[in-house]
């Protein structure tokens, strides 16, 4: 029922381009200065965060920007309530649309990750599941963003204030367990960090230690993410 | 049984009562207008008619659906033209239809069986590959019609459907409503443009400050609430002359420079006009009534 916006992936390759340049580009660059990384060298262990991170991009600008430019600008919600749809089915939809774009992301940065050597056991298929599963994590907490916003500025709060600083502590480009205790305790309890938790055992080629905790994080913050976003939806729309 | 029917109907945002106890019923194949001042309360009536929005008390009955508990029923036979057009600017004029006819959960072959005559009706025949940044307003607005005519509705809801188009624009669309309605759908549309009200509804309701405060055919409302022939005179010393024109009309009325006489019969009026004063005699219309009955003052 929710499979309606397919024809809009063009967009694709800027979500990638990006996000690839700076994984060879600090992988390789900062990697011949650091000989090894929790025994696999530092490209690798990059490419585990990249994917991650690249993954939560993607899922928070579609349901941030291109979510609020539907609902917002366009006012496409609207249209689609005329029909016999409500609030709750868009919020759904919203957020199958950005993971699924999120996922695409994520699963051809572990393609180009395969072709070049970085992984090689068969454990890291299960990294196109988790890569969705991070996808889904953004994409409901993004749209609770979306519902939230008054304007487009509301997203730069989110941005500068959650995100950057969450990719610096999550074990993106260095393990987190170097940061100082309080720090690391923040990591945990925020999602990205439980992603790269799970994807970097994988590329690595074994299984996640403590892989339930992770997944669990995760699901709590899309279902979080996805009660909060139509509770908000609904309000904003009842008014 | 009426097509849609609504009975004290109440809505309210924090302490302001935007709609006010509505009873409204339409009968099938019926255009019936909706109209009013700005912020009268017509668009939330509207959207209380959808399931849109919750009442605060009373009821709703929409093609024999209680709204809002079976909405979405209901909605599945209802098309709406909103008040600004939301159409999907990144597809093209097809594909805006063929997705909006998916969201009516409509199979992709039936929806392209329709496309070739929702293209006619709206006057876009060959334009189904234009890109919707490409078309005019008209052009736009007909595309809205046609959007929501793709599930085959039995009624068709309007908020303001000609509101800035131009003259050529506006005649076009009021024809495709009238033609609608002889194919027997239900219309209800709000309006705050006289003109319109009166060239294509059968029946028509009054609204001001979420009230209903008159309804019926335009013909009745015009005889009930107004003189039949008006005289406006304006220019150099109208202000003398009104205090004649009163003893001469039945009633008198000045808004700014301008004098608003209202009588059954208004030779005497006529000629006593004269000098630097210019006038126009006309028949009472629909904007008389409704502005005998919601005031002359803005509305914002």
């Amino acid at each position: 029922m929710l499979v309606w916006r397919k024809l809009m992936a063009a967009a694709v390759l800027s979500n990638l381009a990006d996000p690839l340049i700076m994984l060879f580009g600090l992988g390789y660059g900062l990697g011949a200065l650091l000989p090894s990384v929790e025994g696999m060298s530092y490209i690798a262990f990059f490419a585990a965060g990249q994917l991650c991170t690249a993954t939560m991009f993607t899922a928070s600008f579609e349901s941030m920007f291109s979510g609020f430019s539907r609902m917002h600008g366009q006012k496409t919600w609207d249209a689609i309530l005329y029909a016999p749809l409500v609030i709750d089915d868009v919020v759904a939809g919203e957020i199958g649309w950005a993971a699924s774009k999120a996922w695409l992301t994520g699963s051809t940065i572990l393609g180009v990750a395969v072709v070049f050597g970085l992984a090689s056991s068969p454990w890291v298929l299960l990294a196109l599941p988790a890569a969705f599963l991070v996808g889904l994590a953004f994409s409901a907490v993004g749209l609770v963003m979306c519902v939230l916003a008054r304007g487009w500025d509301f997203f730069s709060y989110y941005m500068t204030l959650v995100m950057t600083p969450m990719m610096m502590i999550s074990g993106v480009f260095f393990p987190a367990e170097q940061l100082p205790a309080p720090l690391l305790a923040v990591a945990k309890a925020l999602p990205l960090y439980h992603g790269v938790q799970i994807v970097r055992p994988l590329i690595a080629g074994g299984p996640p230690p403590s892989l339930w905790l992770h997944v669990a994080v995760l699901l709590a913050y899309a279902a979080a993410g996805y009660v909060l976003a139509i509770t908000f939806a609904r309000r904003r729309f009842s008014s | 049984m009426s097509a849609l029917s609504t009975r004290a109907l109440r809505k309210s945002y924090d302490a302001l009562e935007v709609v006010s106890g509505i009873d409204l019923a339409v009968a099938p194949g019926e255009c019936f207008g909706l109209l009013g001042p700005n912020g009268a309360g017509k668009t939330t009536t509207l959207k209380l008619c959808l399931g849109l929005i919750e009442p605060d008390a009373g009821e709703i009955e929409l093609l024999g659906e209680p709204v809002p508990r079976r909405a979405r029923e209901a909605r599945a036979r209802v098309g709406v033209v909103p008040q600004f057009d939301n159409l999907d600017p990144d597809f093209t004029v097809e594909e805006n239809l063929v997705v909006y006819g998916r969201y009516f959960g409509i199979p992709q072959s039936r929806i392209m069986e329709r496309i070739p005559g929702l293209l006619e009706f709206a006057g876009l025949a060959g334009r189904g590959d234009s890109r919707i940044t490409t078309l005019s307003g008209g052009m736009k607005r007909r595309l809205t019609l046609a959007r929501a005519l793709v599930n085959e509705p039995q009624l068709v809801f309007m908020d303001e459907p000609t509101t800035g188009l131009d003259p050529q624009a506006r005649h076009l669309i009021w024809e495709r409503l009238r033609s609608l309605t002889q194919e027997g759908r239900t219309l209800v549309l709000t309006t705050h443009f006289m003109e319109e009200a009166e060239r294509l509804c059968h029946r028509l309701a009054i609204m001001d400050r979420g009230r209903i405060i008159a309804q019926g055919t335009p013909r009745a409302l015009i005889a009930e609430h107004i003189e039949p022939q008006v005289v406006e005179v304006h220019g150099e010393g109208y202000a003398t002359w009104m205090e004649r024109a009163k003893q001469l009309a039945p009633r008198v009325e000045r808004v700014g420079d301008t004098v608003y006489c209202y009588g059954e019969e208004l030779g005497p009026v006529l000629k006593s006009i004269s000098g630097e004063l210019s006038y126009l005699h006309r028949p009472a219309s629909l904007e008389d009534v409704f502005l005998k009955l919601t005031g002359r003052d803005l509305r914002d």
